[in-house]
């Protein structure tokens, strides 16, 4: 028997993730303009596997699968994995960090809206960690053609010195290990307007993919503003005391993958906080931890871990940030 | 006059659909060929019934006696002739029957004698009383009594009339606001005076233009400090705790009244009723209801308590695609279990739904955590938490995390992505919550029956050993009386005689029952097989022989203890 209410929104999973892809695709448009249309490959891989594997899981768990195959949930997933990537890892690795964000992370932990971490990151992590080598090399903006990108995806070729650079965030790190200072460092080609040469572009149609996702209600300003300030705030504070050895935060903002992560990462519902104050804790946290990894870590860019990290503690955030209830105002909670 | 409006956090805007039946005025539905008045006005209060089969009764007429202090009192909504007094399924999802009145109007629908009630001359519980007697209760869907409600009459500073209306498709209160104000107003007035209260607010959503225009018009005559507010259409606007929200800044926690925080609220249709009641002295035998939704003619209609909802849809015809029938609105009614049901007096909307105007849900996808619910929820929960508490049985952690201070306004179930039933898993939490609650507290009883019935038998035994001990003495008493009274030397000579090889007797007995007693200590140390105590022995010689043991010690030492010697 179906019980009141009888009338219910529009909405649903597949409109929520689909708003989230076609936020996606400003981005994707920046990134095939400055770095090249290899990336739509992986996307196609990367979806493909994707949906592959959420059919084999839900088959598995036994569970109606068109409905949740259809749900365009795996699909971001793909997405973001392929985003978060080199656009030039072999279409192998894409693959394998894939089926590790939808088999072992997704669907072991008990399918959509069950995995204590995010998916995507998850995959990132194992997968830097497993091929450290494949996993730093980018190709610098311009530099590669859509022919060679497709070789070193689909296979063989791999003399890469001629087409990829460190990036902007690995240059910086090993420029400052030397004598040079940060401002001599950001003069090189390396570098564009803000962030890496190219990059900031992209950065950009993130940014703008964001805004869409904050109109249409998808997501919440706490995620993206706490994860941004957070950030912000921590780089600010090492450039404001060593401006030589430490990049500016508007740096930090532009590059890597800051807004991507600030408005498609960090605002994944299931593993993040759910509170209002908890969601700026939680992305204030990833903002810190990233900041610190980047500046002081073993790797370059440290998005992924302090994702994993703010992940772990999103139980204790929740429940330490519950919001007084209406009438119960100025009670134990608030 | 207030000028802030307050806003209360959540809520969602369904479309609307007013316009299907705003526009048409009240009329008085026509008789039916029977009307079963319900006795039972709510889970809390059945009204005994006064009257039997075959008595003739005039409309206003009391068939039902309030019982209880929740309890009002149930009239004859029409002068007819009573044919039964039975059970009779109730507008309830449950469908459950309960005691009804039946009347057969004669259709001279003729009043019995009523008088204007001077609640000038009357003392407070007198006009309480009238109230009751009348059988006032909240017409909002409530119909909590109102005579209850106004009891206390002091301390309250703001009336507020609600005239907002919120759920989807309703318009009762809306024509009811727009053709009679001056009564609404009137009444109001009236529950001012009642409660002592310095304002009257009347909140009314901004959708119905008209209303709020006939209502200010209205409010122009009254005296004293009175506003007509026109307050965002956002549903739940018009639940009791979140109008008082908008139009005062208070917020009323769950388990509170409005009364405790100096505000009072009544529906615009009570205040109505309550000026009929004292104004005219009639009780509450009709109310104001809605049809709409998939008809071909929705409307307003005026409709005597008892009717038949089957009887009612023939007014509003509704199409041939009707599959369900709800009573409320969409948001928060019901479907019916059956359509020969009777109006009671908290049923405001009669709707006819079509798998067009409410589509069966999606089917449900898991929950993402997206937090729509919590943004939708206007008492600020967390509903997605509640949710996984009571999916999961961790009622205690539901309740912790404020289960209780859900309103079931459905706003959650509304927004969710997942088309997950929200409200349902609260509901079921809070029953499965409330039947542990009862089992508990049948538990205690029977707990408390049991000891009170031990501490009955003790204290009997110890009456019982009194009593015996009172006449053992008596008797004693008596005897030592008669002995008194015989001769004395010889029988005390004699008695002192026999007495002496008694006693030895029994020294004898203890001595012999002592030395038993010592013979059968029991000890680990007898009985112990020659092996054994050789090895005790070869035992004890070696300890000495390392010195751990001093020879010399004293009996009873622990060496010496264990041969069997030293124990018998």
């Amino acid at each position: 028997m179906i019980h009141s209410p009888y009338i219910r929104k529009p909405a649903s999973v597949q409109r929520v993730m689909l708003n989230v892809l076609l936020a996606l695709i400003p981005g994707i448009a920046a990134y095939v303009w400055q770095i090249g249309a290899g990336i739509l490959v992986n996307l196609a891989i990367a979806s493909v596997t994707a949906v592959a594997a959420e059919v084999l899981m839900l088959s598995l768990r036994k569970r109606p699968v068109m409905l949740a195959a259809t749900d365009l949930s795996a699909v971001v997933t793909a997405w973001l994995v392929a985003l978060a990537f080199p656009p030039i890892v072999p279409w192998w690795l894409t693959v394998f960090a894939v089926l590790v964000a939808i088999v072992a992370v997704k669907h072991l932990y008990g399918g959509l809206g069950q995995n204590p971490f995010n998916p995507a990151m998850a995959a990132y992590c194992t997968m830097i960690v497993a091929y450290p080598s494949l996993m730093s090399q980018w190709p610098v903006s311009g530099a590669v053609s859509f022919d060679t990108q497709l070789h070193l995806i689909l296979g063989g070729l791999r003399e890469l010195d001629a087409v990829t650079g460190a990036t902007a965030l690995d240059t910086l790190r090993t420029g400052l290990r030397g004598d040079t200072n940060v401002g001599e460092l950001l003069q090189t080609s390396t570098y564009g307007l803000l962030g890496g040469r190219g990059w900031e572009w992209i950065a950009g149609g993130y940014l703008l993919g964001g805004l869409f996702l904050l109109l249409t209600r998808t997501i919440t300003w706490h995620l993206p503003t706490g994860f941004l300030a957070g950030l912000a705030v921590t780089s600010g504070v090492f450039w404001l005391f060593h401006p030589d050895q430490f990049a500016s935060p508007l740096f930090h903002l532009a590059t890597g993958g800051a807004m991507l992560a600030a408005f498609f990462i960090v605002t994944d519902p299931v593993s993040g906080a759910t509170t209002p104050r908890g969601k700026l804790i939680f992305a204030a946290g990833i903002g810190l931890i990233a900041y610190l990894i980047r500046a002081f870590g073993a790797y370059p860019e440290g998005i992924a871990f302090a994702v994993l990290l703010m992940n772990i503690c999103v139980p204790l955030i929740d429940m330490k940030t519950q919001p007084a209830v209406f009438g119960h105002r100025g009670g134990p909670n608030s | 006059m207030i000028a802030r409006l307050f806003n209360f956090r959540g809520g969602v805007k369904p479309d609307a659909h007013k316009n299907e039946s705003a526009n048409a005025s009240i009329q008085a539905a026509p008789m039916p060929a029977h009307l079963i008045v319900p006795l039972r006005q709510s889970t809390r209060a059945t009204a005994r019934c006064i009257v039997s089969p075959g008595q003739h009764v005039l409309k206003g007429e009391r068939i039902g006696e309030a019982e209880g202090t929740l309890g009002t009192a149930v009239h004859a909504p029409t002068s007819g002739t009573v044919v039964e007094f039975g059970l009779y399924p109730l507008a309830h999802p449950s469908g459950l029957n309960t005691r009804c009145v039946v009347i057969e109007p004669d259709g001279e629908d003729r009043w019995a004698d009523h008088q204007p009630f001077d609640y000038h001359g009357a003392t407070r519980e007198q006009t309480l009383a009238q109230l009751r007697d009348c059988g006032i209760v909240g017409l909002g869907g409530a119909t909590f009594p109102s005579h209850v409600k106004l009891g206390r009459g002091s301390g309250i500073d703001t009336l507020i009339l609600n005239g907002a209306e919120c759920e989807p498709w309703i318009t009762c209160d809306d024509r009811l606001m727009r053709e009679r104000a001056a009564d609404i107003l009137a009444g109001a007035t009236i529950l001012r005076e009642l409660i002592g209260a310095r304002r009257l607010v009347i909140g009314i959503e901004d959708n119905k233009p008209e209303a709020i225009a006939a209502m200010q018009a209205a409010a122009g005559s009254v005296e004293g400090d009175v506003a007509v507010i026109a307050i965002p259409s956002l549903y739940p606007a018009g639940g009791e705790k979140q109008l008082i929200r908008v139009l005062t800044g208070v917020e009323i926690p769950y388990g509170k009244l409005g009364a405790e925080f100096g505000v009072q609220c009544f529906n615009v249709g009570t205040a109505h009723a309550v000026y009929r009641a004292l104004a005219h002295g009639e009780p509450l035998v009709s109310r104001v209801l809605t049809l709409t939704g998939n008809v071909a003619r929705p409307g307003n209609y005026e409709v005597l308590i008892g009717t038949p909802i089957s009887h009612l849809l023939t007014l509003c015809e509704p199409k041939p695609d009707t599959d369900r029938t709800l009573m409320g609105g969409p948001m928060m009614g019901f479907a019916l279990p059956r359509l020969d049901v009777p109006v009671v007096k908290g049923t405001n909307c009669i709707i006819s739904a079509s798998p067009a105007l409410f589509p069966p849900p999606p089917p449900e996808q898991p929950c993402i955590r997206c937090g729509e619910c919590a943004r939708a929820c206007p008492a600020e929960l967390q509903p997605f938490e509640l949710y996984w508490f009571s999916r999961a049985h961790n009622f205690g952690k539901a309740q912790e995390y404020n289960l209780f201070d859900c309103i079931e306004c459905g706003c959650c179930s509304y927004v969710c992505p997942s088309h997950i039933p929200l409200v349902d898993y609260y509901r079921f939490a809070k029953s499965e919550i409330w039947a542990r609650e009862r089992e508990k507290s049948a538990a205690d009883q029977a707990r408390d029956r049991f000891e009170f019935r031990n501490f009955r038998q003790e204290r009997e035994k110890e009456e019982k050993a009194a009593k015996l001990a009172a006449k053992a003495a008596e008797t004693r008493a008596k005897l030592a009386d008669k002995d008194a009274t015989a001769p004395a030397p010889a029988a005390a000579a004699a008695s002192s005689g026999e007495e002496d090889p008694k006693k030895a007797l029994i020294a004898a007995a203890l001595a012999r029952a002592k030395a038993q007693k010592e013979a059968v200590q029991a000890r680990n140390t007898e009985a112990l097989s020659p092996d054994t105590e050789k090895e005790i022995a070869e035992i004890d010689a070696r300890r000495i022989k390392a010195a751990l043991v001093d020879p010399a010690a004293p009996a009873g030492e622990p060496p010496s203890e264990r041969s069997p010697e030293s124990t018998s």
